[in-house]
């Protein structure tokens, strides 16, 4: 009877219109059978978890490739925190230098893709992430 | 437990209502305890519906009309509920209106919602109604339905909104697609949307003539084709009644429109709240509201009755019948006849 699906928000903080990625994995996923919210460029921080609250997301997936994630991505994990969404599990994908990957590993991001990674890969660790 | 999440949405707790919103749309047990408790609450918001084609601007007008509401003295609350296809194929969907949105973000009077139709073919998801019914509830005086990009035939916002807007482009058909039986027919207000776009007047002018040839004929739904007449509350009066006087029908407006910068949206603002005032002088506000209940309570009783009866039937019965049907020994309707009298053949 009850007809529960995937939902995830995808988004691209910050000042970088490059969102040729972000609609790659947006269209696999709904291949995958998952509802997709796009909100499409230039989000703040604000926006998107304002866009996940009312959306009620299991997941959000960010792309940013600006090289501003060590601002941006804190940024969202707190609001999401601060908004009574915990829960939500925080996936990003672009340009993120090895370095830079144990400290949001840290601050509680679940996957973390580069350039070419499979989209089946992305899908399989949002199913495992949510219990889906 | 759910009294709880409902007196929180009550209260204007936003987690609690995109909480609920979701059990809605999955059609929880839980979902429909807090619908129960909340529907004393409902009835006070304005539906307003917002169909046409895909592309032709329906979410960069919601836009511009949450914005005029929100700067309205006093602002109205405003929800919008953006319905998008769901895949036939995956399940999956694309709900891509919030990009046109961008505007309300950061306003905690304005509530965003998107939803997949899930397989639903008349324009809206199957839960559409009751995700309204709960921004009614949670005291949003303006609830904005987007419709999937419809065709001709989703006209199923006719039914649920108190006010329904198609919105046309330029470019989109001559002047038969402008008589034929659909869409259009539902249009309280009629936007012609891009109107700084070439050919905006022959669009204008295929409309107008469309709505001059018009007999305007009162918005009694059919049920599968036949007139069912909504049973009316003993005091109201018919609609153009042997005794009384006939109600004065509604005349669909045509407004142009530039969505993208606002050119024209105030005044469509205003002809939405003469629709409102005209649906409460002529007490078409309760009668649409009753024929709507009336409908659904229908749909719950016709659901409830084929459930019910379905337990009290046997799955060897069932596929017996089904393969005397498939092997011509019965019509479909004597083995429907003879499963409801209970007769074995």
């Amino acid at each position: 009877m009850t007809d529960r699906r995937i939902r995830v928000l995808v988004a691209k903080p910050g000042l970088d219109g490059h969102d040729r990625g972000a609609k790659v994995v947006v269209r696999a996923l709904r291949d995958a059978g998952i509802e997709v919210i796009y909100t499409g460029l230039r989000q703040t921080p604000e926006m998107v978890a304002e866009a996940a609250l009312q959306e009620d997301v299991d997941v959000v997936g960010l792309s940013i490739l600006s090289g501003a994630h060590m601002a941006l991505v804190p940024r969202v994990l707190e609001l999401l925190k601060a908004n009574g969404q915990e829960q939500v599990r925080v996936f990003i994908g672009g340009i993120i230098p090895d370095e830079d990957v144990p400290r949001l590993r840290e601050l509680g991001v679940t996957g973390i893709y580069g350039p070419g990674a499979p989209t089946d890969d992305i899908i399989k660790d949002i199913r495992a992430a949510v219990g889906g | 437990m759910n009294a709880s999440l409902s007196s929180k949405i009550l209260s204007g707790d936003r987690l609690a209502l995109t909480r609920l919103l979701t059990q809605v749309e999955n059609d929880t047990p839980e979902a429909r305890e807090a619908l129960d408790v909340l529907y004393p609450h409902t009835g006070r918001a304005h539906l307003i519906g917002i169909t046409g084609a895909p592309g032709t601007g329906k979410s960069s007008l919601v836009n511009q009309m949450a914005l005029l509401y929100r700067s309205a003295d006093p602002p109205r609350k405003v929800a919008i509920v953006a319905v998008d296809p769901s895949s036939p194929f995956t399940g999956g969907a694309v709900l891509g209106d919030r990009v046109r949105m961008r505007d309300l973000s950061g306003d905690p009077g304005v509530f965003v919602r998107s939803m997949a139709s899930r397989g639903s073919l008349g324009g809206l998801a199957r839960s559409t109604a009751a995700v309204a019914r709960v921004f009614d509830a949670a005291g949003f005086d303006v609830v904005l339905i987007e419709t999937v990009g419809a065709g001709q035939t989703e006209v199923d916002i006719a039914r649920l909104a108190h006010t329904t807007i198609v919105v046309e482009a330029p470019g989109l058909g001559d002047d038969i697609q402008a008589i034929k039986a659909g869409i259009l027919e539902i249009a309280d207000i009629i936007v012609v949307n891009k109107a700084d776009r070439p050919g905006v007047e022959n669009t204008e002018r295929a409309l107008r003539i469309m709505l001059d040839l018009a007999h305007p004929v009162a918005k009694v739904f059919l049920h599968h084709g036949q007139a069912t007449a909504p049973s009316l509350p003993p005091n109201a009066e018919p609609v153009g009644g042997e005794g009384g006087s006939p109600s004065p029908l509604w005349i669909p407006l045509l407004q142009r429109t530039v969505a993208i910068d606002g050119t024209g949206v105030p005044k469509l603002v205003g002809a939405i709240d003469r629709h409102a005032d005209f649906l409460h002088e002529t007490g078409d506000w309760a009668r649409v509201d009753r024929a709507r209940v009336e409908a659904e309570l229908e749909t719950l009783l016709r659901e409830m009755l084929v459930t019910r009866f379905r337990e009290g039937l046997s799955g060897e019965r069932y596929q017996d019948t089904l393969d005397q049907i498939a092997n011509r020994k019965l019509s479909p309707w004597e083995a429907a006849q003879n499963l409801l009298n209970g007769r074995k053949r």
